[in-house]
């Protein structure tokens, strides 16, 4: 996910101006039921094969309440966090120029179908470096018991405009 | 997994319409990665593979090194370099970076003709 991305050496030295006022913001928390097709669907997508995640048998042979999301599901219960900051215009991204740079995630407690999942939104960086505007949101997501189970980084660039 | 070790390679050729089932499974819908038309209007080669997609085989090699549990996936990180295309065939790799008790760190990148779409990733798996 990087269009466009600058050739080396082709960075223009016009920076972009970045403002840092919404650093340390946070959103709302943004709730999401787990559900086993669901599930079923992004293990598909992402050609999952383990039938740990297409049967609640095998699931529960395994050790899990019900079927568990492969761990990448996180971008699906913790994605619609990360909405309100990106088009929040405190926060000012030009999307036009967008591209994501870089994604962390720390996984605690498994989520499985028919969790609840609340995850909440922190502005934790805003900064400018080599010309370019670095965005950075830290979502933290719990369920229902208020176990942590995912910790995303999601590092956002925009580009020079190229002036 | 001993430090230096290989993890086995993931080879994966994601087909014409995967972009259109990963936007349905993980609902973005960006057209640069559905529309072909879109996306070279905007100077793309193509319509492009979603970043997070080429993550998700990034884990599954990671997890499959670990012994195919994904509770031993504890963490990774990635940048995103370059662009992946469908129907091209996806090499994932990794190397054991370091082995301290039962946490293991992989040094892991995803390939496309030779060219990064994913470098400097670190996944951290128990072992």
């Amino acid at each position: 996910m990087f269009p466009g991305a600058p050739a080396p050496g082709s960075i223009h030295c016009r920076a972009v101006p970045v403002d840092t006022t919404a650093k340390g913001k946070t959103y709302p928390p943004y709730e999401y039921e787990v559900g086993r097709e669901k599930i079923r669907e992004y293990a598909q997508a992402v050609e999952e094969d383990s039938p740990i995640y297409f049967d609640r048998q095998a699931a529960k042979a395994a050790g899990f309440r019900d079927v568990p999301a492969p761990p990448m599901f996180a971008v699906v219960y913790s994605g619609g966090a990360i909405g309100p900051p990106m088009f929040d215009p405190e926060v000012g991204i030009d999307f036009a120029l967008l591209v994501h740079g870089g994604q962390e995630f720390v996984w605690g407690e498994p989520v499985c179908s028919g969790d609840t999942i609340s995850t909440t939104v922190e502005v934790k960086d805003i900064h400018e470096k080599m010309g370019m505007g670095f965005y950075v949101f830290e979502s933290v997501s719990a369920n229902q018991e208020g176990q942590e189970v995912v910790r995303g980084t999601w590092t956002n660039i925009v580009r020079s405009g190229g002036g | 997994m001993n430090e230096g070790d290989s993890i086995p390679e993931l080879k994966v050729t994601p087909d014409r319409f995967l972009p259109h089932r990963y936007a349905g499974a993980s609902g973005d819908f960006n057209p640069i990665h559905i529309d072909k038309e879109f996306a070279t209007q905007v100077g793309l080669p193509s319509n492009i593979l979603h970043g997070l997609y080429s993550m998700a085989l990034v884990a599954r090699a990671n997890v499959a090194a670990a012994g195919g549990d994904p509770r031993s996936l504890k963490r990774l990180s990635v940048q995103f370099r370059g662009m992946g295309l469908p129907e091209q065939e996806i090499v994932v790799s990794g190397t054991v970076k370091s082995v301290e008790g039962d946490r293991v760190v992989i040094d892991t990148r995803a390939e496309q003709s030779g060219k990064a779409i994913i470098k400097n990733a670190e996944a951290e798996v128990t072992a």
